[in-house]
């Protein structure tokens, strides 16, 4: 099968600064993947050459098949498009911006989609007010339908949920989430990583310009497989027996190393032998934000980059 | 198709909706210079015989109003787009570049020519106009709204700032239109500035224009579409060839 998005050898230089130094990566159909990286690490850059904005200095970018330059009508027809940036046309209404978006795409009577998109977008109460009107994340849900009035196949959202509340989070994940299910190939960026935790099944990460990780998100946190148990001790100190364990000592929080559920008993009875009062505990696992951090700070175990 | 008439219906939309300042507004700017030129020349300048000067006056004044706001069209058009970054919405879209060149200058035509039309019907019960060769006025109105449309787009494709633009509009587009003959026959000027002008591709429009009025002109109608179509071609290849290359829009 084709992938929904394929991209070679992409490099792009903005003068002094290399913003993507060679990216290669597939996204298969029906995916739900993410694109991680601290800011600058290239992930607008890398969107902005898939849907055509920006020209890659050299490497192909190919769409459902369809190469972003040379076949830029297909490929721009099999892709919606969520820009980082909050723009919109302060002259037209909801509803006349997202009829006119239709229409570019070739799109005339569209609006029972428009309709349906407002619903699912909570912006129906808005629909004929002056683009000027909305509030920030109003405006961002505004460019989430635009993207999709055309029910394109391969969806990128680049940072959807910036400003945006938690109802509306969840109702545009829900949402996505719906149309991942039918069939559409959804890639976002988010700095919210619990975000990307529970929605994407596999994951890249970019830094610098190049691919540093990239997995399924479940082997991803397989990687870092540790558990820790936290506790802040109100009066005692750590047993000789535990202080191998520790991560922080000495700190108001100290993280225990586990090896599995079952150690929690033993070590919270050795705090108690060791006359250790404990104010308070939680139970940490992996998150996809611990391997983020450890795989940007270059400490994880090589990924297959 | 369908992709040029949305954007073409969407830049219709754009001046329409702010119609005071881009169709009522430049019809009232025309008719003071109307006002202003025939008080003080009307009797003392005679053009053509049995053509008073406010006759004389009115199609250059109209012509003036043509290309000047179908540049400003397309070009302010473009720019408000990049600045604001919507511009991106049509640059997603599959969109041909000819689609897109095609939507912005028949987009410029139209608010060029409603203003143009806009001058026309207020002078014309005030002033004897004739319409000799009323399908002369129609060409040369279209092509020269379309020239100035796609010079309006190549300039709001090199501006990255609206004083940019205003300084094309000020040195360049300006005193090309005012130096054209919409005043003035060429032929009342030295001889060093008639050859001037004949290098002016706006003459050409004007003189044309008039032609289709009063059926004189200082050049043959058929001679200044020639040049007038020459200008469209070279300023349409310009064009299409900047958004191939994706100049300044798609870095
Ligand atoms: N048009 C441009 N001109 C000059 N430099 C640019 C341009 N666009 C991006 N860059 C640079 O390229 C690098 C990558 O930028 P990019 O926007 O792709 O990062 P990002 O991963 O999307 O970051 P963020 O998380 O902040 O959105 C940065 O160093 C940025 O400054
Ligand atoms: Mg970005």
């Amino acid at each position: 099968m084709t992938a929904a998005i394929s991209v070679s050898g992409v490099t792009k230089r903005f003068g002094a600064v290399q913003a993507l130094a060679g990216v290669d990566l597939e996204v298969r159909q029906g995916e739900f993947f993410a694109l991680l990286g601290p800011n600058g690490a290239g992930k607008t850059t890398l969107i902005s050459i898939l849907a055509g904005l920006t020209r890659a200095d050299s490497g192909t970018a190919r769409v459902l098949g369809h190469d972003v330059v040379t076949g830029y009508r297909s490929a721009r027809r099999f892709l919606g498009v969520v820009p980082q940036e909050l723009v919109f046309d302060p002259f037209f209404s909801v509803r006349e911006t997202l009829a006119f978006q239709s229409g570019y795409f070739g799109i005339s009577g569209n609006d029972a989609w428009i309709d349906e998109l407002l619903t699912n977008l909570d912006l129906q109460a808005k629909a004929d007010a002056n683009m000027r009107s909305l509030s920030g994340g109003m405006k961002r849900r505004v460019l989430v339908a635009q993207a999709l009035v055309h029910r394109p196949p391969v969806i990128i959202l680049d940072e959807p949920t910036a400003g945006v509340d938690v109802e509306l989070r969840q109702g545009l994940w829900r949402f996505m989430r719906r149309l991942n299910a039918e069939g559409h190939t959804i890639v976002l960026t988010t700095h919210y990583l619990e975000e990307a935790e529970s929605l994407c099944s596999r994951v890249a990460m970019l830094k610098a310009g190049r691919i540093v990780a990239l997995d399924s998100t479940e082997r991803l946190l397989a990687r870092f497989n540790e558990l820790y148990l936290e506790v802040r001790l109100a009066g005692g100190a750590l047993p000789e027996t535990l202080a191998g364990r520790a991560l922080t000592d000495g700190a108001a929080i100290t993280r225990v190393r586990l090896s599995g559920h079952e150690e929690v008993e033993w070590i919270l009875a050795e705090l108690r032998r060791a006359g250790c009062r404990i104010e308070s505990m939680a139970l940490r696992e992996p998150d996809l934000e611990e391997v983020f951090v450890q795989i940007m700070s270059g400490a994880a175990p090589e990924g297959r980059a | 198709m369908t992709g040029f008439v949305a954007l073409f219906r969407k830049e219709l939309v754009r001046f329409w909706k702010v119609a005071f300042q881009t169709v009522l507004a430049p019809v009232v700017t025309a008719l003071l210079y109307l006002l202003v030129f025939s008080h003080v020349l009307e009797g003392n300048v005679r053009v053509y015989e049995g053509v008073g000067y406010t006759q004389f006056l009115v199609p250059g004044l109209v012509m003036m109003s043509v290309l000047q706001n179908a540049f400003a069209n397309s070009s302010s058009s473009l720019i408000q787009s990049k600045v604001t970054g919507n511009l991106v919405f049509v640059l997603l879209a599959p969109l041909s570049y000819l689609e897109f060149f095609g939507a912005y200058v028949a987009g410029a035509m139209v608010r060029g020519i409603v203003v143009g039309a806009g001058v026309l019907a207020v002078t014309l019960p005030f002033v004897g106009l004739q319409f000799a060769h009323p399908l002369w006025i129609l060409a040369f109105a279209l092509a020269g709204s379309a020239i100035l449309g796609a010079l309006g787009v190549v300039a709001g494709i090199w501006a990255d700032k609206f004083d940019q633009l205003a300084a094309f509009q000020n040195f360049v587009i300006v005193p090309l239109t005012f130096l054209s003959g919409v005043f003035y026959s060429i032929h009342s000027l030295p001889a060093f500035w008639q050859r001037a002008s004949h290098f002016n591709p706006f003459f050409y429009m004007i003189d044309g224009f008039r032609y289709g009025f009063y059926g004189r002109s200082d050049t043959d109608p058929v001679t200044s579409f020639g040049v007038v179509a020459l200008a469209f071609a070279v300023l349409a290849t310009l064009s299409l060839l900047l958004l191939r290359t994706g100049y300044k829009l798609r870095q």
